[in-house]
C-alpha cells in the first residue's frame, strides 16, 4: 500500500492543471437544462476539452481518449472541479453509455459513437424509465418490432435526462410478446428521427432537465442494437453498475463542495452554534471518506477486479452526503438560505438552496436507493428476496 | 499510488482470522467468563504461537518489524472475534512503544514471544486495561516514559460493562529507575501511542460492526414470522443494509490511516481521528441493529450480541473520545489546504 502519487502522475495533474487555468472559461456557462443556448454553450465547451484532447481521457486514443487508466482519471476530475470547470452535459454519454459500449459494441459501432460522444458533437439522453416502468424497470412496454434488418420502436419513455436539447438517446425495447427479463434489447435512436416526440418536463428547479418521449413507428437499423437481440437487461445493468459504481458522481464534486462550506462557514462562524460546526466537519469527512473508497475501487478495477455491489453502497453514499452537505450550507445561511443568487441583497447565498433542491433528486435517480438497499441486502448480505 | 493490500498482508490477515475463529467460539468464551481470569491460556499461547504478538515489533528483539498496514486487518479479526486476550493493546500499541524507547531491552524478547505482556496507560485513557495480567506497565508521567513491574503497582479493578475488559485504577511512584524515556523524547513516544491506539481501536471496530450484521443476517434468514424469514421483509433488509454502507465507507478510512500513520501530520493525525470515529459509529449502529433485528433473544445474555455492542460501546470512548477525535479532524479542516486535490496531501509537499 503507498499513498503517493508517482512523479508521473504529478506532472499528469500539473499538465491538467495549467490546461484547464488557460481554457476554463471565465464566467459560468447558464446551466444545460436551462435553455437551448446553456446547453449549446456546454456543447461548445465539451468540444473546447476534445481539441485538448480531454474529452474522456481513459478512452483509447482513437477514440478520442488518451488511454490514461483509472488514478489518473480521478486526478483529471480533481482537477477538473478544483478549476470550477463546467457540468459535463455529455455525461450520460461518457459516463455511461460510453463505458458499455466499450464493452459490447463492435468495432464499427464504437467508430461511429465514441469519437462523437467524447468531441461533443453528439450528445446523450437515457431513456430507462416509462410510465409504468420506474423501480421495477423489467417492466417495460416499449417495443422493437423486427423488419428485415431493421427495427421500429413504439412506446413512451419519460423522466430522460437531457432529452429536451439532446442529440441521441439509448433505452430499453421489448420483442413483441416478450416478458420482464427476457426478450429486451438496447437500442439508440436519434432524437430528431420520424415518429419521435420530446416533451420537456421542468423539475422543481423550473428547468427542463428531463423529458418524456413518445416513439411512433421510429425505424431505426440493426446496427443501433447494443450486444445481443434479448440481452437488453444484462447490458442495462452494466450500464446501471457504471452510473452508481464509479463515473456519474466523482468524489471531486463533493470535495470541492465540502472545501466551499469550509470556506462558507469560515465566514460566518462566529454567529454559529458548535452543532454547525460539526455538520460542516461531518461533510468533509464523508467526501473524504467517498473520496478513499473510489481510490480504493479503481485500484482494484486496475488489478483486474471487477464493480459489483459496491455500486449499490455508493450510490446510496453520495446522495445521502449531498443532502446533508447543502444542509449544512443551509443551516449557515439561516434566515438567507431561502435566497435565490439574483436577489437583490443575497449577499453569499451563492447557488445552495437551488443546489441543495437538485440533491433532493439523488437518492430518486440512477436506481432509488430503496432498490440499492434491497440489492445490498440481497447480494452482500444474502437476505432472502 | 496503490491503495491495496498485498498478498502476504491478507493471508497473514486470513491466518490470524482462522486461528481467533478457532479460539474465541461462543463456548470459549463463556467459559472465560466462568472462570473471571484475566486470560485464556490456551487461546493466549495459540495467538503467541501464530507470530501475532511480534508483527510490529523490532527484528532484533525477534519480531517482524512490519508496520501498521499489516496490524489493521490482524485488529480487524480481533474485533470480529470479540477476543478478549490484549492482543492489540500488547502487540499493536504498547510493545511498539517501548521498542521505540528502549530498543536492546531484554524483556522485548520475552514481549514479542507472547511469554508475558505489557499494559499500557495514556492521558487520554484513565484506566489501564489487562494491567492485572500484564508482567510490566508502561506509564507517563509529565511527558516521561515509565516502565514499570506491575508489582510495584497499586491496582484497584474497575468494573466495566464490558465484561472481558478487565480495567484498573494504577497507584505507582516514578523514579529515575523506573523512567525510559525523558519528556522530550518522550511527547512524540505518546502521540504515536495516541495514534496507534485509536487506529488499532478503530480497526476492531470495522470487524464488531461486520460481525452484527453477519449474525444478524444469519439470524433474519432463519427466524420467521408471518410465514416468512423475517430478512425477506425490507423494513429488515434496508436496516442491514445502511448498516453496511455504513462499514464500507468506514473501511477505506481505517486502511488509509494506517497506511499514512508514518507521516505523523496533521493530515494523518487527523485521518486516524477520523476513522475512530466513523469506524465507532459503525459499530455501534451494527450492534444495536442487531439487537433489534434478534428482538427479544438480542435483549437477552445468551446470544452473543451484547458483548460486540459492549465493546463497541468501550471502543468508542477508550483511545480518545469522539469529541477529542472531532477536534483534531478540525484542526486539520481548518488549518491545512483543502479541496479535490488534497485526498493525500501532507505538510511537507503538495498533491
Amino acid at each position: 500500500m503507498d499513498l503517493s502519487y508517482t512523479a508521473a502522475q504529478r506532472a499528469f495533474r500539473a499538465e491538467v492543471r495549467a490546461w484547464l487555468a488557460a481554457n476554463v472559461p471565465q464566467r459560468p456557462l447558464a446551466h444545460f437544462d436551462a435553455s437551448a443556448e446553456g446547453f449549446e454553450a456546454h456543447r461548445t465547451w465539451e468540444r473546447t476539452l476534445a481539441s485538448g484532447g480531454w474529452g474522456m481521457v481513459t478512452w483509447p486514443e482513437q477514440y478520442g481518449g488518451r488511454g490514461l487508466d483509472l488514478i489518473q482519471w480521478l486526478i483529471f476530475e480533481e482537477e477538473y472541479y478544483r478549476a470550477g470547470a463546467p457540468g459535463r452535459v455529455n455525461q450520460n454519454g461518457i459516463f455511461l453509455l460510453g463505458p458499455t459500449l466499450m464493452e459490447y459494441g463492435t468495432p464499427e459501432q464504437k467508430a461511429r459513437f465514441l469519437s462523437a460522444m467524447a468531441s461533443g458533437d453528439e450528445i446523450w439522453a437515457q431513456a430507462w424509465s416509462e410510465p409504468q416502468a420506474g423501480s421495477d424497470l423489467a417492466s417495460v412496454r416499449a417495443t422493437a418490432t423486427r423488419d428485415g434488418g431493421e427495427y421500429l420502436l413504439n412506446g413512451h419513455k419519460i423522466w430522460s435526462s437531457r432529452a429536451a436539447y439532446a442529440d441521441w438517446a439509448f433505452g430499453l425495447f421489448r420483442a413483441p410478446g416478450s416478458e420482464r427479463h427476457k426478450g429486451m434489447s438496447l437500442i439508440f435512436f436519434p432524437l430528431d428521427a420520424p415518429g419521435v416526440t420530446v416533451n420537456p418536463i421542468r423539475k422543481m428547479d423550473g428547468h427542463a432537465g428531463f423529458a418524456e418521449i413518445f416513439l411512433e413507428n421510429v425505424r431505426v437499423p440493426e446496427f443501433n442494437r447494443l450486444g445481443e437481440e434479448g440481452q437488453g437487461w444484462q447490458v442495462c445493468m452494466a450500464t446501471a453498475g457504471f452510473e452508481r459504481g464509479l463515473m456519474l458522481r466523482s468524489p471531486a464534486r463533493y470535495q470541492a463542495a465540502a472545501a466551499r462550506l469550509v470556506e462558507l462557514y469560515r465566514r460566518h462562524q462566529s454567529t454559529l452554534d458548535e452543532t454547525v460546526g460539526a455538520a460542516v466537519l461531518r461533510s468533509w469527512m464523508d467526501a473524504d471518506a467517498y473520496a478513499l473508497s473510489i481510490y480504493s475501487t479503481a485500484n482494484r478495477l486496475m488489478n483486474g477486479g471487477t464493480i459489483g455491489a459496491e455500486s449499490s453502497t455508493n450510490k446510496i453514499f453520495w446522495s445521502e452526503l449531498d443532502i446533508a452537505l447543502h444542509q449544512a450550507a443551509l443551516a449557515i445561511l439561516g434566515s438567507r438560505a431561502e435566497l435565490l443568487s439574483e436577489a437583490p441583497d443575497a449577499g453569499d447565498v451563492g447557488e445552495w438552496v437551488g443546489d441543495y433542491i437538485f440533491s433532493l433528486a439523488g437518492p430518486v435517480y440512477a436506481g432509488s436507493n430503496e432498490i440499492q438497499r434491497n440489492i445490498i441486502a440481497e447480494r452482500l448480505l444474502g437476505l432472502p428476496r | 499510488m496503490n491503495f491495496t493490500f498485498s498478498e502476504e498482508q491478507l493471508m497473514s490477515a486470513q491466518a490470524a482470522r482462522a486461528v481467533l475463529d478457532d479460539t474465541c467460539t461462543s463456548t470459549q468464551l463463556r467459559s472465560l467468563l466462568t472462570r473471571d481470569e484475566p486470560r485464556d491460556a490456551s487461546r493466549w499461547q495459540a495467538l503467541a504461537e501464530s507470530g501475532l504478538c511480534s508483527v510490529l515489533a523490532p527484528e532484533s528483539a525477534g519480531g517482524m518489524e512490519l508496520g501498521t498496514v499489516d496490524f489493521v486487518l490482524i485488529a480487524e479479526a480481533c474485533g470480529y472475534t470479540a477476543l478478549p486476550e490484549p492482543l492489540v493493546e500488547h502487540a499493536g500499541v504498547a510493545v511498539p512503544l517501548l521498542a521505540a524507547a528502549v530498543p536492546q531491552l531484554p524483556l522485548l524478547g520475552e514481549l514479542v514471544s507472547g511469554a508475558s505482556t505489557l499494559a499500557i496507560a495514556h492521558p487520554v485513557n484513565p484506566f489501564v486495561a489487562d494491567a492485572d495480567g500484564a508482567t510490566a506497565l508502561l506509564l507517563p508521567h509529565v511527558g516521561e516514559v515509565h516502565l514499570l513491574q506491575t508489582a510495584h503497582a497499586r491496582l484497584t479493578r474497575q468494573a466495566s460493562i464490558d465484561p472481558f475488559r478487565r480495567l484498573f485504577r494504577v497507584e505507582w511512584s516514578p523514579s529515575d529507575a523506573t523512567r525510559i524515556a525523558d519528556a522530550a523524547s518522550g511527547v512524540a513516544l505518546w502521540d504515536d501511542a495516541l495514534d496507534r491506539g485509536a487506529l488499532f481501536s478503530a480497526a476492531q471496530c470495522l470487524g464488531i460492526a461486520q460481525r452484527c450484521v453477519d449474525l444478524a443476517s444469519a439470524y433474519a434468514k432463519e427466524r420467521k414470522q408471518f410465514g416468512k424469514p423475517i430478512g425477506s421483509y425490507q423494513a429488515v433488509k434496508h436496516a442491514l443494509a445502511t448498516v453496511q454502507v455504513k462499514i464500507e465507507f468506514a473501511k477505506p478510512v481505517v486502511y488509509a490511516a494506517a497506511a499514512q500513520f508514518e507521516q505523523r501530520d496533521v493530515q494523518s493525525r487527523a485521518r486516524i481521528s477520523h476513522a475512530k470515529i466513523v469506524a465507532a459509529e459503525a459499530a455501534d449502529l451494527a450492534a444495536r441493529t442487531a439487537v433489534q433485528v434478534h428482538g427479544a433473544m438480542g435483549c437477552s445474555w445468551e446470544v452473543d450480541v451484547h458483548f460486540f455492542l459492549k465493546r463497541a460501546l468501550a471502543l468508542n470512548f477508550a483511545w480518545g473520545d469522539p469529541l477529542f477525535h472531532r477536534r483534531r479532524v478540525a484542526a486539520r479542516v481548518h488549518g491545512a489546504a483543502l479541496g479535490p486535490d488534497q485526498t493525500f496531501g501532507d505538510q511537507q509537499t503538495h498533491a
